[in-house]
């Protein structure tokens, strides 16, 4: 997935094989399928991903989170990463 | 998002550990003569059931996410398979080492159903003779039996694993072969002078040319290859090879040995690098936080005469734990230094703290490479990570 194709217009949530562990550097994230370890290396990028569950869009966890509209591209290439290794996933 | 290299942002210690290897027992069935953890006998004062079973709770809020069990042989534990079951019940991710004894058909099918345990089995020569040099008579055998078990069950990608040493170094296109055929994935991890490895270690570590080659295979072979990020030493002749590339003892990186005890990585069983035990008030949690030696460890490091060396930000000064069982100053080069830059000193060199080896069978000190027996545990910090930035 490329960043361009991560829909900030849907649902997403942790992956439910998914667990997050907050560092002060960010968070830790470990998918117990893949086996694969992963990193978030703010703080602002572990509020979105929290928010994501309880928000109708990636791009409203975003703006709960206080990502500007200008960072906004970044975060999306962000998600996108994590959409990848199936870290994060679409709600259905 | 954040410039800082992964590596620095771990140097100073991280909510809990990534890597935390477990030995559940020193009792083994075997006595490899590099055992790390001097295993045999079992320790009478080793954790109950019940104490196991609070430690995985602890893991859990913690959110350790995963432990690498070893031992000793975990699997000659009775309980064994209910500690395993209530760690995946309780959210925490098994990889356990194991010499095969135990994975029986029944048991490999068992494995099969879960989607949170990973098995490796430790094999240390790619032929029979070479193997049973170092882990004993029958000891190749017993792997080969396991690994037919596993991948009968429908086990695929368990983890062959290999301690590289001078006599199994020409032999690496062989373990591929191995690892191949059973669609399982090799591991290989460096020789530690650590437990009764001490013993042995000048005679089977790598050559200087050896080390070479097994840098240049590694690289060939990228991710394919698990290497528990053993072989950061090797960066000094080039390139670093994939991992985090740094000593994560106390900083990502811990032993619980079997009778609770917490040490700054499995190479280190000594009380130079004893944190605590989690037997204690405050349990593991404490011991991990407010540890003085791991407060130690997370600070500063000077690097001491690496520091002059052009390969040091890609090295680091190398393993800690090949270091002080050499007799060589923490701060200095390795061992193995692939500069040349070190002269181990083995009469000055610490002894492990313990000795749980047979005692029937003293290990011969003259391993020609005829010598007996065998090892069990092949723990490595970060094994099988394979860590990718956000």
């Amino acid at each position: 997935m490329s960043t361009e194709q991560f829909d900030l217009d849907a649902g997403w949530r942790l992956h439910p094989q998914a667990s997050v562990r907050p560092e002060r550097f960010g968070a830790l994230l470990y998918h117990f399928g893949t086996r694969r370890l992963t990193f978030l290396t703010s703080p602002i990028l572990l509020a979105v991903v929290t928010a994501l569950v309880d928000e109708p869009s990636a791009r409203a966890a975003c703006a709960k989170s206080g990502v500007s509209e200008a960072e906004l591209g970044k975060y999306q290439s962000a998600l996108a990463r994590l959409a990848m290794s199936d870290m994060i996933c679409e709600r259905s | 998002m954040v410039a800082l290299p992964l590596a620095e942002r771990f140097e100073s210690g991280l909510a809990a550990p990534i890597c935390l290897t477990w030995e559940l027992t020193y009792a083994c069935n075997l006595a490899c003569v590099h055992c790390l953890s001097s295993s045999g006998r079992r320790d009478p004062g080793e954790l109950s059931t019940a104490e196991c079973l609070a430690l995985i709770d602890e893991f859990e809020r913690m959110r350790v996410f995963y432990v690498n069990i070893g031992g000793g042989e975990p699997t000659v534990r009775p309980d064994f398979w209910k500690i395993l079951d209530y760690a995946v019940d309780h959210h925490v991710g098994v990889k356990f080492s194991t010499n095969g004894i135990k994975i029986t058909r029944q048991a490999a099918d068992r494995l099969a159903d879960s989607d949170y345990v990973d098995v490796q089995v430790s094999l240390d020569g790619a032929t029979e003779s070479v193997n049973d040099a170092i882990r004993g008579a029958g000891s190749y055998r017993t792997a080969v039996r396991a690994m037919d078990n596993l991948a009968a069950a429908g086990v695929t990608g368990f983890k062959v694993s290999v301690v590289v040493t001078r006599h199994n170094i020409g032999e690496l296109d062989d373990f591929k072969g191995i690892a191949d055929r059973y669609g399982a994935q090799l591991r290989l991890t460096r020789l530690r002078p650590s437990g009764r490895g001490a013993d042995v270690w000048s005679e089977l570590h790598p050559t200087a040319d050896q080390q070479h080659v097994l840098y240049e295979w590694l690289r060939g072979h990228g991710e394919q290859v698990l290497t528990g990020d053993s072989f950061f030493h090797l960066a000094g002749f080039g390139e670093s090879l994939p991992g985090l590339n740094l000593c994560g003892a106390g900083r990502v990186v811990c032993l619980v040995d079997p009778v609770g005890d917490v040490y700054a990585c499995p190479f280190t069983i000594h009380e130079n690098f004893l944190a605590g035990n989690v037997r204690a008030d405050g349990g593991f949690a404490t011991v991990w936080r407010d540890s003085e030696l791991f407060a130690r460890l997370r600070g500063p490091q000077a690097g001491g005469t690496c520091r002059s060396c052009s390969a040091f930000d890609s090295c680091r000064g190398g393993c800690m734990a090949a270091k002080f069982f050499t007799g060589l100053p923490l701060d200095g080069p390795d061992p193995e230094c692939v500069r040349g830059m070190s002269t181990p000193d083995f009469a000055g060199a610490p002894k492990p703290s313990a000795d749980h080896s047979h005692r029937r069978a003293p290990v011969p000190v003259t391993i020609g490479f005829h010598g007996p027996p065998d090892r069990a545990c092949a723990e490595s910090p970060l094994a099988g990570w394979a860590p990718s930035g956000d």
